[in-house]
């Protein structure tokens, strides 16, 4: 039933390729029926397969001749993805619902996209995966490059180089594993068990988990992300930043990290403190989540912040990923789902509620529009998101990251330390974000209908004397911007659908770990927990 | 075996060869004065129905023969490579069928034919002689095919660069083959690398050692020998002639240059370096080098690779870009030949039948453009998306499988190349780094693939541009390729287990 998750939206793709180009209406209800379809089908999908650990859904020879086998399955970890990336792809077709310039090709390669996704996290044959991971390179290219914003070819062009940089070091680590374990199967549960030489895995798991980790925004691999985030349009921000950077971090744990576990042993010897992969990479785990929150704290697109934010986030996971214990990484894996959801959310607001309505995405500018008054809808989500995104209990991102840095605590006490200056400085760029953006009271500019403020400005005295005037009768009219449609019934559905999952998991956890946590028990992942002490 | 074996064995060629006085002699006798599309259909119809008859007696009456030590041979796996170049042959006639730069059709239609007919021969034979003459027989036909445009001063161009390298280098291929014949009294492969080897055990029981001394004979006859087909391939530094011919020649003998005449060479090299050269292999394997020829294929395979990707990054012509992308992927194509096994013929024909396909496609494509818009400039390309969506997916196709995105056939090839090249008894991932280069390389590409699909979609349309129609021959058979290309991605089945079965033989 899962695999039915990529064929609909294959086949969704396709019905709208054959529809007539005016009908803007078809086009939407056929993505969201799409859309829709494949949240029942993972939900139900999941329910299903409630006896945790590894099943298989589909299993058919390919390639006989190279051992190549078309194989869906899924443990917990799929199924939690599989299940975020339903929900982001709901989410991202309500928030593009304005999308009127080519809206058909739009919405199939926004499926298209979706589609591949669900192939990655479901394909348990190497080569299956790696043909969905690059197959979802080319959608992300045109979405960006052609209903993109700022700059949008060079952030397009950006990313798809730098993703398919990725999978060549990717290409390199399977095609030499597939060669050195006699070329016979592509298999990821066969592979795992093959006994790799320490010394191939030295060099391998460092390559692949690079190559996957670019996707993933590892610091300083991650300057795709920002100009592609702020590039793309909404849905294709909220989907990079809600499900395909996921991609890169589910490519971590579920190929490097799974075929070559031995890459993170010590190498036997000390680099300035550095005994083994692992220490570098939670390193840069840690810098990326320190250095994201204060990249975000100084920008002046509000786009950039949630980009640069989105970096710090990812970095969780990756460091998660490094502890290499069961805490640790089942705090990845919810982080994962975690940031998909409110990331989107952010993006969302950014992209549809605000640069879709006002045209600027300048802090500077929205400063002067108080919006709080003029968009309230979006002002009380983008509070609830970025509260979320801070990491306040009750949210999501709160059990998250607790067991993250709990799970830190146990392998690396500094690195947890460090990790939790990120969370702080998150808090500083989310309320400078959404004090600049919503709630600020504009600087005099209330005169007459919107006139440019700076005359007044530059001097204290008119400054003051223009806003004691005018403030009683600005109160509640949003006088700068009189004409920004409202908040319109899909994205109050898209928001309250975004809010309300996070909730479900921040309250009840358990709905993930439950799935989660027996799948790390699997084979799979019997490299887990010897780290843990080193 | 006598001559009416012979015969039998040559009659594919000999189809194709009377279909190509049949076209020339009714083109000649009947068709005068007729209009131009007429003649046009009717020199494709006679033409198609040979290749389709040569493709028919293949498959109905399956040969294997060895006609006087390997000068004509006929086994299965040269019947595929036949099948193959046949029906790449068909399609570029059919891409000829709305061309209008030449009056002189039957004489276009023939030459296109005998070029094919030299191809036929030069994969069914392992004798050098023969060799040398199908490679001649081809290579002139593509000649006067490159000049053929006549009101085109970059045809002319193109041709003579192509004639002046091509003479140099099949004068380097003769002397090359000239000195094999001199080691080994013989001008069948077979013996050659029996010479050959008899020459080396010799050597190595005087010098004592385990590693391999070359004969500077040998050396010499290698060099030339590989400097001539790597002419024929446009690999690096052989492939000066290529981008300014696959920019000037008329589209259908650019295609026929980039595709068929490309399969060919391949079969053809990989024989000669498997059959005749075996014993002088030496190694490429990292810290382990050993001199002979799979080290200077492999430093080939990395210049071409190397160079033509960065050069094809700045192409502003898509022809050129087309070209430069060729020289790199006859970069990757080399890769299969150094593990030195008869098993690499699989990944090798997998991936230079598909890059066939998919570089004929892609000259359709262009050429239709140029038709067009006058031009094939990236800017001619703007808009096309909107304009011709069936025409523009097909593009879509051919360059991302030309850029190795899955499922598309490119994927496969290189997956399939790269894995064998590593996984080779014996090789112990000694190619990594060769490897590794190549895959880099081939995310470079991207960009420029890309750039050409930016162009298409994302550009929007020149105010300027007169609206031609995509003809419906071309159009189909641009489906066609496409569909091939999308489904020999997904089912590389269809046409690896034939030619592994054929392998087992």
């Amino acid at each position: 039933m899962l695999a039915w998750t990529i064929y609909t939206s294959f086949l969704g793709a396709a019905v709208l390729t054959l529809l007539p180009a005016k009908n803007i209406r078809a086009a939407r209800s056929v993505a969201l029926i799409t859309a829709l379809v494949g949240l029942a089908l993972a939900i139900s999908g999941t329910l299903a397969a409630k006896s945790a650990g590894l099943h298989t859904i589909t299993r058919l020879k390919w390639i006989p001749a190279l051992g190549i086998e078309y194989h869906l399955a899924a443990d917990g970890i799929s199924l939690v993805l599989v299940v975020l990336t339903s929900i982001a792809a709901i989410a991202g077709i309500l928030f593009s619902w304005n999308v009127e310039h080519r809206t058909k090709e739009f919405f199939a390669l926004y499926l298209l996209l979706i589609g591949a996704v669900y192939g990655v996290f479901l394909s348990f044959d190497l080569f299956l995966l790696f043909v969905f991971y690059e197959l979802a390179i080319i959608p992300k290219y045109f979405l960006i490059a052609i209903w993109g914003s700022t700059r949008k070819e060079y952030g397009a062009m950006k990313l798809a180089l730098y993703s398919f940089v990725g999978s060549a070091m990717v290409l390199i680590g399977l095609v030499a594993a597939y060669a050195l374990a006699g070329a016979k199967t592509m298999d990821l549960s066969a592979l795992a068990r093959f006994p790799f030489p320490q010394s191939f895995q030295m060099w391998a798991f460092p390559l692949v988990f690079v190559g996957f980790a670019i996707l993933a925004g590892l610091w300083p691999f991650h300057t795709w992300a920002p100009t592609g985030h702020v590039a793309a349009p909404t849905a294709a921000s909220m989907l990079l930043a809600g499900v395909v950077m996921k991609l890169g971090a589910y490519g971590c744990l579920r190929v490097a990290m799974t075929l070559f576990p031995h890459g993170m042993e010590p190498w036997g010897f000390n680099i300035l403190g550095f005994g083994s992969w692992r220490d570098v990479f939670s390193l840069l785990a840690v810098i990326g989540i320190v250095y994201g929150a204060m990249v975000a704290l100084v920008q002046k697109d509000f786009k950039f912040v949630i980009g640069y934010s989105s970096v710090s986030h990812m970095g969780f996971v990756l460091l998660g990923l490094m502890t290499l214990n069961a805490t640790g990484l089942s705090g990845a894996v919810l982080q994962m789902f975690s940031h998909g959801i409110i990331a989107g959310l952010l993006f969302a607001v950014v992209g549809r509620m605000v640069y879709d309505r006002t045209h600027t995405r300048q802090l500077d500018d929205l400063e002067q529009m108080s919006l709080n008054r003029a968009l309230p809808f979006a002002a009380i989500t983008f509070t609830v998101a970025s509260v979320a995104a801070m990491g306040m209990p009750g949210f999501s991102g709160f059990v998250a990251e607790l067991q993250v840095v709990a799970g830190a605590w146990h392998a690396f006490p500094t690195f947890a330390v460090l990790s939790g200056v990120g969370i702080l400085v998150g808090v500083a760029y989310a309320l400078r974000a959404l004090q600049k953006a919503f709630y600020s009271e504009p600087a005099a500019t209330t005169t007459g209908a919107g006139v440019s403020p700076a005359p007044f400005s530059t001097t204290t005295h008119s400054f003051t004397a223009e806003k004691v005037r005018t403030d009683p009768k600005g109160v509640g009219t949003p006088h700068a911007f009189p004409k920004l449609e409202p908040i319109s019934v899909p994205e109050r559905i898209g928001a309250v659908l975004l809010i309300g999952a996070s909730l479900v998991i921040g309250l009840y956890p358990r709905v993930l770990l439950d799935l989660i946590i027996p799948s790390l028990n699997t084979p799979l992942f019997h490299w887990l927990g010897k780290g843990a002490g080193s | 075996m006598s001559y009416l074996d012979f015969l039998r064995l040559a009659i594919p060629e000999t189809i194709v060869v009377v279909a190509a006085l049949a076209v020339l002699g009714v083109d000649l006798v009947v068709l005068r004065g007729v209009e131009t599309r007429l003649r046009l259909l009717i020199g494709t119809m006679i033409s198609c129905v040979g290749c389709l008859g040569g493709v028919a007696w293949l498959l109905a009456f399956p040969q294997t023969g060895n006609f006087m030590h390997g000068m004509l041979v006929a086994n299965p796996l040269t019947r595929i490579v036949m099948i193959a170049l046949l029906l790449l042959t068909i399609a570029t006639l059919l891409l000829s069928l709305e061309t209008r730069f030449t009056p002189h059709i039957g004489e276009f239609f023939a030459l296109v034919l005998l070029g094919t007919v030299g191809m036929l021969f030069l994969v069914s034979t392992e004798d050098i002689l023969m060799i040398f003459v199908s490679l001649e027989l081809t290579s002139l036909s593509l000649y006067i095919l490159t000049a053929f445009d006549k009101s085109s001063v970059k045809s002319s161009e193109a041709a003579l660069k192509y004639f002046l390298f091509g003479g140099m280098a099949a004068a380097f291929t003769l002397f090359g083959l000239s000195l094999l014949y001199g080691i080994a009294h013989s001008t069948n492969l077979g013996q050659i690398a029996q010479a050959i080897a008899q020459k080396a055990t010799h050597a190595s029981a005087g010098a004592g050692a385990s590693h391999l001394t070359l004969d500077p004979v040998l050396i010499l006859a290698i060099v030339l020998t590989v400097a001539g087909f790597g002419f024929k391939l446009a690999t690096v530094p052989f492939h000066l002639w290529a981008p300014d011919a696959y920019q000037g020649a008329p589209i259908p003998s650019a295609a026929l240059i980039a595709s068929g005449s490309k399969l060919a060479g391949f079969f053809i090299l990989a024989k000669v370096m498997f059959l005749g050269f075996a014993g002088a292999e030496g190694t490429v394997a990292w810290r382990a080098f050993l001199p002979g020829w799979v080290p200077l294929l492999a430093v080939i395979a990395a210049a071409s690779m190397v160079l033509g990707n960065l050069a094809a990054l700045v192409q502003g012509s898509v022809r050129r870009l087309i070209a430069y992308s060729a020289i790199a992927h006859s970069g990757y194509m080399l890769i299969a030949l150094l593990s030195h096994q008869v098993e690499a013929m699989a990944p090798l024909l997998y991936y230079v039948m598909t890059y066939g396909l998919t570089t004929l496609g892609a000259f359709g494509v262009v050429g239709v453009v140029q038709e067009r818009a006058g031009g094939d400039r990236l800017a001619d390309f703007a808009g096309l998306g909107r304009s011709a969506p069936l025409l523009s997916f097909c593009m879509l196709i051919f360059m991302l499988s030309l850029a190795g995105i899955p499922p598309l056939a490119g994927f496969f090839g290189k997956f399939y190349l790269f894995s064998f090249a590593l996984s080779a008894p014996g090789s112990g991932l000694g190619l990594l780094w060769l490897v590794s280069l190549a895959i880099g390389m081939s995310a470079v590409s991207l960009y420029y693939y890309l750039q050409v699909l930016k162009q298409i979609y994302v550009v929007p349309t020149a105010a300027s541009g007169t609206s031609v129609k995509t003809p419906v021959s071309t159009q189909t058979v641009l489906v066609l390729l496409a569909l091939a290309v999308l489904v020999l991605g997904c089912v590389p089945g269809l046409v690896l287990i034939p030619i592994l079965s054929a392998l087992r033989l």
